[in-house]
């Protein structure tokens, strides 16, 4: 996708450039993994503990200490491999990357250079209403590094080592992406991707998921990358969408007033909304990877995987196609609806007790679930900054009982948005009968009868004799009218499938 | 007393004629008389040790002693011991006290031994001499004039000096079998992974192994069984059924207990660079072995020439990031004064290493630099590879394999302190053992008369890998026969 003005920001609508411009876009996501200990020793991984509470012996590189691998971090690692549809080497090596600063103890990370333990996947995101496909070039293992604390002790800085050592998993795309929209998007997939499968909490506040993105521009249709610069450490999307944007706007001007880019670390600040390069210092680095020799090879067989799959929950991808095919949901709504994996549980749960319940005809009610939940429920806990769906004080089965009485025509539509839901999350009613409850109570009951709802028209005709000779003299809209003021009479209790057939009849 | 082997103090602990703590105090006031001059231990802690030694008293008394309950061992200053002061031989760590036990501390205490105190040795293990440690020379006992070896050098001398009942050693590159050579005693460096690295300061991983320093194989096997075992908290660490090292000794009497073993002479380790003294020495011990039944077999290990180039290049490459950790930030030597971050770093790492750490760091940072890194470290990797396969052919020809262990006996302090090249040669028939993985031993063979001193001569054992049982074996039988092990310098 192109560049427009708008999309790269105010300064640049006042600018024509010379050459229209295409942005290359990577990522490289830092995902922390979610187990209880290190990736190599068996301290404990649990954030905001008090500093240095979680180091042990090999957190602080004490002389003699030795890594040894945690195999949870391994099986989060294959879960992820299985996720992306990726290659899972059957042998990949742990490496050394060699640096002094003062928050990595033992002055390496370990990591994993030329064989991780994830090779080629994809992953396919949505952007609007296309469908694109992101390589995955790679996913390995590493540690993270401590924290520097500074100002804590007058002059000095302090260190922090709880977090060195916690197991990471950098995920490495190919540079596919075109605009900042989609790499937000990506981002956001692989976000909800990781908790998905249950490998990383998410929590992008405490660090546990961030990213770093390569930005690059080149003229339109041409196939040689440009130089890129690496936006470091982004850890909301608000920013990298943000942070893109400058960066894009700013390679692009300088290459236009004839500069050159030099490949550099940048860092995105927030208040004023700018990427700025780190000291060219840091650029120097020769990190000197060479095999851990403390470590031995990561052999991962056939039987590894198949155990970690058969632990693996259905993915959102396959979700979603089941979710179109089954119930006959849009794209759109089975996207919606396995945007986070509580909410794909819920319509699932939901949906498979009404089927069993209704039968097949519960297949043909599935979009009004889908809807209910989506516009409904689902919205209702965002406004409310729930954390998810669970939290909900409708139930999944709540959208049982509702969808049941939908479906044998007891209650109207109208009545569910209004008033059920409304009634059963303002006063946190969660027991199971609760919607039965507010049917009665509320006399939300619509009236099926069909000698009732013929009383009720012959009324509404006799005392709307001018909209009646409209209709005949061939105003359709007069009809709709006539159905309003007999749901009017009934108060709202009407079927309103009733009322449209036998007013046709009788205006027939 | 300080003769007896481990089985004979066992058994006068035993038979309670001694104590722990007297037999621990016999050894403690030898140190003191003799310590000072040959510097054979960096820390001492008689409060401790006795502390220990009255604990296996309680423990003998208790009927619940191991063999090596009580006895008096001296632990190498690599390995990392709780409220120890543990060195590694370097200023760096002058000042740092153990805060865990290492996996071999852990065995030691586990079976009851008593730790005498920790040796003084080569500067982070790096060394041939014991004259890069920052607590200085350790005096060979047979000529105080000259060099113990290294990196063991402490363990050594006291081990010669009876200044312990037995030691820890570590090899890297032949830090345990030199200087049992040029000490006169017995020295073994185990198959990789058999003694647990865990607590083990770092020299480099892939090459580092402990093993026993004592005064008979039968003394060894004892220790083996002590040292030897799986430690889930290091990876290289092998997963094996426990073996009694000691199973084979009694069959090694009688007429030809060897007979029909094929003993391997490389042809390269009798050539140039190989001191004609200790050449005979070796040959006569060699001869020895043929009327205990063994069998000679001329074989090549054509690339063992390689080994030292190969270990210079693979061993300063993990030794440059071993050493990383020593930044003056968490533990360690810090410089007193410095600007910034970055000289900081470098004050302390210049202050806290020595020149031969130095050296080995910069070569080692060099052959893993970008750019580099195919022809030097990627190349010797290969090397390692083939100088590993003339060991499995040899071992299709040969049950073990026999040479000098050091190409010369020991030399004067500061004769080659100046010459890496010349020191990096004393490893030339040991090295090729650590880069295989493979277990090697060095056994007293004899003496050399050198300027009017008798100075001792090893004869190196190779085996293939788990045969140390085997190994201890043939140099038990061989000690049954001769008493080289049981000469004793004079002046001790």
């Amino acid at each position: 996708m192109p560049i427009s003005r708008s999309r790269i920001g105010i300064r640049a609508c006042r600018r024509v450039f010379k050459v229209e411009w295409e942005v290359v876009i990577g990522l490289e996501t830092h995902t922390q993994l979610k187990t209880n200990s290190k990736i190599f020793s068996g301290a404990s991984t649990t954030y905001g503990a008090a500093p240095n509470t979680q180091a042990c012996e090999v957190s602080i590189a004490l002389p003699g200490v030795l890594p040894v691998l945690n195999q949870e971090a391994v099986r989060c690692a294959i879960k992820f491999g299985l996720a992306v549809n990726a290659e899972i080497a059957p042998r990949s090596v742990f490496a050394r990357k060699n640096y002094f600063y003062p928050d990595l103890p033992k002055g390496y990370q370990i990591s994993q250079y030329e064989l991780p333990v994830v090779g080629k996947g994809a992953l396919t995101i949505q952007v609007g209403d296309t469908e694109k496909v992101i390589r995955i070039t790679r996913a390995h293992l590493e540690e993270d590094a401590g924290k520097s604390v500074h100002g804590a002790v007058e002059g000095m800085s302090g260190i922090d080592l709880n977090r060195a050592g916690t197991p990471l998993l950098e995920i490495v795309t190919e540079p596919d992406m075109r605009s900042a929209a989609e790499a937000v998007a990506y981002a956001k997939k692989l976000h909800e991707l990781v908790q998905w499968i249950g490998i990383c909490d998410g929590n992008m506040q405490e660090g546990s998921f961030r990213c770093d993105v390569n930005v690059s521009v080149r003229p339109k249709g041409t196939d040689k990358l440009g130089t890129r610069r690496e936006i470091k450490n982004l850890n909301s999307f608000k920013f990298m969408q943000q942070a893109i944007e400058y960066e894009t706007r700013w390679q692009i001007e300088t290459l236009e007033d004839g500069g050159t880019i030099q490949q550099a670390t940048v860092l995105f600040n927030p208040d004023t909304g700018e990427t700025r390069a780190m000291r060219s210092k840091e650029e120097a680095n020769d990190y000197r990877y060479f095999p851990d020799p403390d470590l031995l090879p990561l052999v991962i067989s056939e039987a590894d995987k198949d155990a970690v799959r058969a632990d693996m929950p259905e993915l959102p991808q396959a979700m979603k196609a089941r979710f179109e095919a089954e119930f006959g949901l849009s794209a759109y709504d089975a996207t919606q609806l396995t945007s986070t994996k509580e909410i794909a549980e819920y319509f699932d749960r939901a949906m498979l007790e009404l089927v069993s319940f209704e039968g097949a005809s519960a297949y043909k009610i599935g979009k009004t679930v889908a809807n209910l939940i989506i516009n409904d429920i689902a919205a209702r806990v965002n406004k409310a900054g729930l954390p998810n769906i669970r939290h909900s004080p409708v139930t999944a089965w709540h959208i049982v009982c509702i969808a049941k009485s939908l479906a044998d025509g007891s209650i109207n539509l109208k009545a569910v948005r209004e008033q059920i839901i409304p009634l059963i999350w303002d006063e946190n009613l969660t027991e199971a009968d609760a919607v039965i409850k507010i049917i009665e109570a509320k006399g939300l009951r619509q009236v099926s009868d069909s000698g009732a709802i013929e009383a009720i028209i012959d009324g509404v005709l006799a005392a709307n004799v001018a909209m009646v000779e409209e209709y005949r003299a061939g105003k359709e809209k007069a009809f709709n009218a006539l159905v309003g003021q007999a749901m009017k009479a009934s108060k709202g209790k009407a079927n309103p499938a009733q009322v449209n057939e036998m007013l046709k009849k009788k205006l027939g | 007393m300080i003769n007896n082997s481990l089985k004979q103090l066992g058994a006068m602990l035993a038979s309670k004629q001694i104590s722990s703590v007297e037999m621990t105090t016999e050894f403690l006031d030898r140190i003191d008389q003799h310590n000072p001059d040959i510097n054979a231990y960096i820390a001492l802690d008689r409060e401790r040790t006795l502390a220990q030694a009255a604990a296996a008293d309680a423990r003998i008394a208790a009927g619940t002693a191991e063999p090596l309950t009580g006895i008096p061992i001296a632990q190498k200053d690599i390995f990392v011991a709780k409220g120890w002061q543990t060195t590694c031989g370097s200023r760096m760590l002058e000042s740092f006290i153990g805060p865990y036990d290492a996996g071999v501390i852990e065995r030691f205490d586990a079976a009851g031994a008593v730790n005498l105190g920790k040796t003084n040795m080569d500067e982070f293990a790096m060394g041939s001499s014991n004259e890069t440690s920052y607590f200085g020379c350790v005096k060979n006992p047979w000529d105080r004039s000259r060099v113990p070896g290294g990196s063991s050098g402490g363990s050594a001398a006291a081990v010669a000096a009876r200044l312990c009942a037995a030691a820890t050693g570590t090899d890297t590159g032949g830090s345990i079998r030199q200087p049992a050579s040029l000490c006169g005693f017995s020295g073994l460096k185990p198959t990789y992974g058999l003694v647990s690295r865990y607590g083990m300061i770092a020299f480099a991983s892939s090459l580092d192994q402990a093993g026993p320093m004592a005064k008979s194989c039968e003394d060894m096997a004892l220790m083996m069984n002590v040292m030897t075992g799986f430690d889930a908290r290091d990876s290289t660490s092998l997963q094996r059924d426990k073996e009694d090292y000691t199973r084979g000794l009694p069959a090694m009497t009688g007429d030809k207990p060897l007979a029909g073993l094929r003993v391997g002479l490389p042809r390269e380790f009798f050539a140039d660079g190989l001191n004609a003294q200790v050449g005979s020495v070796v040959q006569a011990a060699i001869d020895e072995y043929c009327k205990l039944g063994a069998e000679i077999v001329s074989i090549s290990l054509p690339n063992t020439r390689l080994s030292i180039p190969v270990y210079y290049v693979l061993a300063p490459a993990e030794a440059s990031s071993n050493l990383s950790r020593y930044d003056g930030v968490r533990y360690g030597h810090r410089a007193p004064e410095y600007t910034d971050l970055m000289d900081m770093y470098c004050k302390s790492r210049a202050q806290g290493f020595g020149a031969e750490v130095k050296r080995r760091i910069l070569i080692g940072t060099y052959v893993l630099s970008a750019g580099y890194y195919d022809a030097y470290y990627l190349k010797a990797q290969q090397i390692r590879r083939l100088i590993a396969d003339d060991f499995a052919a040899a071992f299709t020809q040969c049950d073990v394999i026999m040479g000098p262990t050091a190409p010369g006996t020991a030399f004067r302090s500061g004769e080659k302190a100046d010459d890496p090249v010349a020191m990096y040669l004393e490893d030339l028939y040991t090295i090729a053992v650590n880069l295989a993985g493979l277990p090697g031993m060095s056994i007293p063979a004899g003496f050399a008369e050198v300027e009017g001193k008798a100075l001792p001569v090893g004869l190196q054992v190779i085996g293939n890998y788990f045969d140390e049982a085997r190994m201890l074996d043939i140099g038990h039988a061989y000690q049954q026969v001769t008493d080289w092990h049981t000469r004793m310098p004079e002046g001790v």
